[in-house]
């Protein structure tokens, strides 16, 4: 079996921000893997600006962000990049076996570092009833279609949630020439930052539902309609007040979920900013949520750091 | 024109058997599917439960058949390279008064010939069945029920019926039949066929090819189930497929493990009248979500990862499998609801014999393959077995799908086998019907389609036409494809 000092799983933003501070810290042996055939992450697809304002004190759009820590990366020699590569199990004595295109490999590190990132929600996970047509998208989906693949997904729009995804995707839509029909919230505000609900949503004239769900999806083959109700602070249907809304696209932006799946097929826990097996840590969107992610780079240097203690201390 | 000795109405799991049955015999045969790909009506919402035959009155047709097709399904999978899994029934009694009500159902299912059946108490349900619910006072075993994955059932089947001679349409829809002297024609959306037997397999249509040629003595009734599929995580959920005492109208809300791993619990029953209502909604939800915790109360709704709805195609209570005398040569196969998946080999035997005392010549071929190599997916087999076939084939090692660990490579060989819709290749291969549902595999499974079928992005559809994914290419590179 292989054995490295340090491995990093995730090559986004957060995966290239630890295996930096860890080299900083002087680990000399780092294996970062990315699932992706480029490193960048979920910032490759994120072609609007307003990263970096903190970190950078800069305004970049995410390809730029991203290009500042895969120079940086690629300037280590140190650093070996396994593109294309995806981890498919963890065990908690730091070995990992990842497939790549004509090769499987199981390493043993001294530590490890989780930085796989996060899913968005999906239609599933909160129920939206009615029939399964083409036409829902996550909304991240949606925005790898439209800003990576150059399709545009549909042409009359509603999207489910006034997350900041949500947001920035009905400004892409309207961009390109879709009419973004509604937003539909359940909560009674935004749960995105105000400069989106400024920027994305009132600058296009998008009508926004607070206190509103989907109750029914119509459309045999695709999205025909939706109908909406009001809900009270309970999330309770309040009769009397259903509408129909046509279009031929739903996206859903309901929220982002952690992506745990190999630390948890190991028994391993994470418990505050730590997980249950020593020298395995978790950063990034895989650890928590983040809203900008300028706080996950500062955060997961401060992970690399930590890594680099613990083989230090071995 | 060609004159087909059979022709066979749908390409579900009864049409393909008996396609495949038929196939071991001298004759020219044709099946015909109205939708873009096989297994598309009742047979892809189906739960894959090979029922051991409980349940079922003793002295009914599909209780008969439903045993019978359990053991034969045996053979038929080995044959066919698919994995069936003998995982064993448990029907859960919670007191006294179900408890009677499982001794009447081992006693049927006794008259029947169900195998090693045998009634295990408390002590029993504890030891093997750990997240049961501690209420529970004892269950009927029946240790011959298993699984199997409805589609790829279908798949294997048609594929190895083509290699035996038959030839399959797709995307043609029988609109008009009319029966001449020798034979049916059959005017389709694909064109005219003409056989001199008629086999209707047409599922939720069955009533409607019926009316075709004046036999209108049977309606057929969908009857709606919601089903809802479970995170891979939770695999050991339930270790046997557990029901719940039978209803009148169904089996009651399970809950099994698919062959894919994945806990799944329904499904619900509601009566209906669209043959084209396969929607979901909250109250099914509800119903499904208590009934699974009355069994196991560790049912976790946040577990949900995918949910669909079924039409089971009801006429009465038991199967309706005849040769209609008076239009010589038409054998109606319907109101196929459950056992139909299991009890399927044995109806397509039962429709061979019916056809030969009909006067059609069955005459054995000199070879009949019977075997079909076993389709690969990374998710059944061990690191170390793909660590030897990424070493045979580099695009093993290139996963599209991550949340279910599908391949490059099983992509293009579901493509190969006969994939053209999205739908089409999550069926064969379990991407996009993991926990992402698709959001991280869809592009790449959109552009491996593309690249291997030559069609244009555009064109490709989630289950046919009228369902493309996207609207519009406007991306610099469109004209490469």
């Amino acid at each position: 079996m292989i054995k490295r000092d340090l491995v990093i799983v995730g090559g986004g933003p957060s995966g290239m921000a630890a295996a930096i501070s860890a080299h900083e810290n002087g680990v000399k042996d780092i294996l970062l893997i990315e699932r992706d055939q480029y490193l960048g992450g979920i910032l490759n697809q994120c072609v609007h600006t307003g990263f970096g304002i903190n970190y950078f004190k800069e305004i970049l759009t995410g390809p730029e962000y991203a290009g500042r820590f895969i120079e940086k990366v690629k300037s280590i020699p140190d650093i070996e990049v396994s593109l294309k590569s995806l981890a498919v199990r963890l065990t908690n004595d730091k070995t990992i076996t990842f497939l790549k295109p004509g090769k499987l490999e199981t390493i043993k590190a001294k530590a490890l570092v989780m930085a796989t990132g996060c899913r968005e929600k999906t239609r599933e996970m909160i129920h939206i009833p009615g029939t399964r047509p083409a036409g829902v998208f996550s909304a991240g989906l949606a925005q790898k279609l439209i800003n990576i693949e150059g399709l545009l997904p549909g042409r009359e729009v509603v999207i489910v949630g006034s997350g900041d995804i949500g947001l920035i995707m009905a400004r892409r839509f309207a961009l390109e020439g879709a009419k973004v029909k509604a937003i539909i919230e359940i909560q009674k505000e935004s749960r995105g930052l105000l400069r989106n609900m400024v920027q994305c949503v009132e600058d296009f004239d998008i009508p926004v539902y607070f206190n509103h769900k989907i109750s029914w999806i119509y459309g045999k083959d695709r999205v025909e309609k939706v109908s909406v109700v009001k809900v009270d602070n309970d999330f309770n249907e309040i009769p009397g007040t259903l509408f129909e809304i046509k279009c031929d696209t739903i996206l859903v932006s309901v929220g982002l979920i952690p992506e745990n799946e190999l630390i948890e097929m190991a028994g391993v826990s994470i418990e505050g900013d730590r997980t249950s097996a020593p020298g395995i840590f978790v950063c990034g969107n895989s650890f928590k949520i983040y809203d900008m992610v300028d706080s996950a780079t500062e955060d997961s240097m401060l992970t690399g750091k930590l890594a680099a203690e613990y083989i230090r201390n071995l | 024109m060609k004159l087909y000795d059979v022709a066979i109405i749908g390409a579900g799991v009864i049409g393909t058997s008996i396609a495949r049955e038929l196939s071991r015999y001298r004759l020219n045969i044709a099946l015909l599917e109205k939708e873009e790909e096989l297994a598309f009506g009742v047979s892809k919402s189906n739960s894959g439960i090979i029922h051991p035959g409980t349940q079922n009155p003793p002295d009914s047709l599909k209780g008969k058949l439903c045993v019978q097709g359990n053991f034969l399904i045996r053979k038929i999978s080995k044959e066919l390279g698919l994995d069936f899994k003998e995982a064993g029934e448990l029907i859960v009694s919670f007191n006294e008064g179900e408890t009677k009500e499982l001794l009447r159902l081992k006693e049927e299912a006794e008259i029947l010939g169900v195998p090693g059946l045998r009634i295990v108490d408390k002590a029993w349900l504890r030891q093997h069945e750990p997240n049961l619910n501690s209420e529970a006072v004892c269950g009927l075993y029946a240790p011959t029920a298993g699984i199997i994955s409805p589609y790829r059932l279908v798949y294997a089947l048609a594929e190895n019926a083509v290699r035996n001679g038959v030839e399959i349409y797709a995307e043609t829809k029988a609109v008009n039949i009319a029966r001449s002297d020798k034979y049916f024609e059959i005017d389709t959306s694909g064109g005219m066929y003409r056989a001199r037997y008629l086999i209707n397999a047409a599922g939720l249509f069955a009533d409607d090819i019926s009316g075709m040629l004046g036999i209108c003595d049977f309606k057929i009734k969908p009857r709606k189930g919601e089903e809802f599929i479970l995170d891979k995580k939770k695999e050991n959920l339930a270790k046997h497929l557990i029901f719940p005492l039978p209803s009148k109208t169904s089996k009651g809300v399970l809950i099994i493990k698919t062959a894919d791993g994945n806990p799944m619990i329904g499904p619900t029953a509601e009566e209906g009248e669209d043959k084209e209502d396969l929607s979901t909604s909250e109250a099914g939800l509800n119903k499904v979500l208590m009934s699974a915790r009355r069994l196991i109360p560790a049912v976790d709704e946040k577990d949900i990862i995918a949910y669909f709805a079924g039409l089971r195609p009801w006429s009465g209570n038991d199967f309706i499998i005849r040769h209609e005398t008076k239009t010589h040569g038409f054998i109606n196969v319907a109101g196929i609801q459950s056992p139909g998946l299991t009890a399927s080999p044995a109806i397509a035997l039962m429709v061979c014999n019916i056809l030969n005392k009909a006067g059609l010549g069955l005459k054995r071929k000199f070879i009949f393959r019977s075997h079909r190599k076993k389709t690969i997916h990374l998710f059944e087999i061990p690191l170390s077995k793909t660590k030897d076939l990424i070493k045979r084939d580099h695009s093993y090692g290139d996963i599209v799908c991550r949340c279910e660990m599908v391949s490059a490579k099983e992509i293009r060989d579901a493509i190969k086998a006969g994939a053209r819709t999205m739908d089409g290749i999550k069926f064969r291969t379990r991407s996009q019907a993991g926990r992402c549902h698709g959001s991280f595999c869809t592009t790449r499974i959109m552009k491996i389609l593309s690249e291997e079928t030559k069609t244009p992005l555009v064109e490709i559809t989630k289950r046919g036409k009228g369902s493309e994914i996207i609207k519009e290419n406007r991306s610099t590179e469109r004209e490469r494809v």
